[in-house]
């Protein structure tokens, strides 16, 4: 190990980082939205979106985020739309995870059993209130398992995005390779770069998962 | 839609087949010996031994944490130093696809193993069953039902993240298709578009069945 190779690199590796991160929290952000918006449709059945949203998760959950990138960052701008790499990635993370969310918060939505809708109903609930203050909570609880494990998906995903000439942890790593063929000590700091960036998500996903697993008990 | 032409010029098709073709078999060979690594992961994770339980836990959060990407870097660049292993790019992918399959499929068959409730080990013996009818006969057909939708879903998986061999330089089907594309840079401008549009819907051909298998899979035996 070459400790003063890993020294001198390391701030690049906090920079690539926040290359990582940047494009993460903004592509879980949109994919949560999207993921919302999808289930609300999957759900509430509307004809034609429903469709649209169904052959979207499709084409989504079956390809590749390398190739819906390079179409978005390379074939795009042949019918002029032009987006910058940072766009594209983000657009692509939430292209990705958002059937991916639908799919966990569909599954807490239709968790939730018929009776808590008819016992809100009895008790003299409004539609409204009995999906605030009684559906969401429930359904939120079972979903959180299945969020949080895309959110740690997604931001493992948007490695990928060095394939579109962002500098993140993955394009450090290979640059440094490539220039000075410093092999393990790149590779470590690749590794520790990403447990830093992942295991907080991990453990405040479990934490998360603890606090509210009350439709379960 | 100008530009589409490229698509019917001789030999682009047949070549970005060529090119899935060799997508496909990273991903088929990573399967089929996912399946036995799988098998043994899991039975070792159920073992009481805690030195086996914490050497699994290990590789399995470990395999689990890291991007995939970052595990072929390792594969491909790390392992070439440390040992001198010159794996070719195409062997780095599989290695790292059987690694991760086997880690996963591993957890799945644990899960599966552990779902089954003690009963069924006592019925069976209380029946008469020797060990291997028991595990045959009345084991295995449950843990396989638990097991199989998921395990499905997981090849795909593996087929969408074949993807990222490209970044190591193995020639498959994206690496064909920018052959393609830079080869007809000046009659075809718009190539890109096609050739990118055309791979996204080769990907979407071979998982979308595998995504329907899982389901239908999923919904005839999830009230067993």
């Amino acid at each position: 190990m070459d400790w003063a190779f890993m020294t001198h690199y390391a701030p690049y590796f906090v920079n690539a980082g926040y290359m990582t991160v940047f494009i993460s929290f903004f592509g879980v952000l949109l994919a949560v939205v999207l993921g919302l918006l999808c289930a609300a449709v999957e759900i509430t059945r509307i004809p034609v979106l429903y469709q649209i949203v169904r052959a979207y998760i499709e084409l989504s959950r079956n390809t590749p985020l390398l190739v819906q990138l390079y179409f978005l960052f390379f074939g795009l701008p042949k019918l002029g739309v032009v987006w910058s790499a940072e766009t594209c990635a983000i657009i692509g993370l939430a292209f990705l995870g958002g059937s991916y969310m639908s799919e966990a918060l569909r599954g807490g939505l239709e968790a939730v059993p018929t009776i808590q809708h008819e016992s809100a109903q009895m008790l003299g609930f409004s539609k409204a209130q009995a999906f605030i203050h009684i559906i969401l909570p429930q359904a939120l609880s079972t979903a959180i398992p299945g969020v949080v494990a895309n959110v740690i998906f997604l931001v493992k995903e948007s490695s990928v995005v060095s394939a579109i000439a962002l500098a993140d942890v993955m394009y450090v790593t290979k640059d440094l390779i490539g220039m000075y063929y410093d092999t393990y000590e790149s590779l470590t700091l690749l590794i520790i770069t990403y447990l830093v960036i992942l295991l907080p998500i991990s453990i405040v996903g479990t934490l998360l998962e603890r606090r509210f697993d009350y439709a379960r008990r | 839609m100008q530009g589409a032409e490229i698509l019917l010029q001789p030999g682009v098709f047949p070549r970005l087949l060529q090119g899935l073709w060799v997508t496909v078999w990273i991903a088929g060979v990573s399967v089929g010996l996912s399946v036995p690594v799988g098998l043994l992961v899991g039975w070792l994770m159920t073992l009481r031994n805690p030195l086996i339980r914490i050497l699994m836990r290990i590789y399995l959060d470990f395999i689990r944490i890291m991007p995939q990407l970052a595990l072929l870097f390792i594969a491909f660049y790390g392992f070439a130093q440390a040992w001198g292993w010159n794996l070719d790019a195409t062997g780095a992918c599989v290695l790292v696809f059987v690694l991760w399959g086997g880690a996963e499929l591993g957890d799945l068959v644990r899960g599966a193993l552990e779902s089954i409730p003690k009963s069924q080990y006592e019925s069976a013996y209380v029946l008469g069953l020797s060990p291997w009818q028991t595990f045959s006969r009345v084991i295995l057909p449950q843990a396989v039902r638990r097991l199989l939708p998921a395990s499905v879903n997981l090849a795909t998986r593996i087929v969408k993240t074949t993807s990222l061999a490209v970044l190591l330089g193995v020639v498959e089907v994206i690496k064909v298709g920018q052959q393609i594309i830079d080869a007809h840079r000046f009659e075809f401008p718009t190539a890109t578009l096609w050739i990118y549009g055309v791979i996204f819907f080769m990907y979407f051909i071979v998982c979308w069945p595998l995504s329907i298998v899982a389901r239908r899979l999923e919904k005839r035996w999830a009230h067993d």
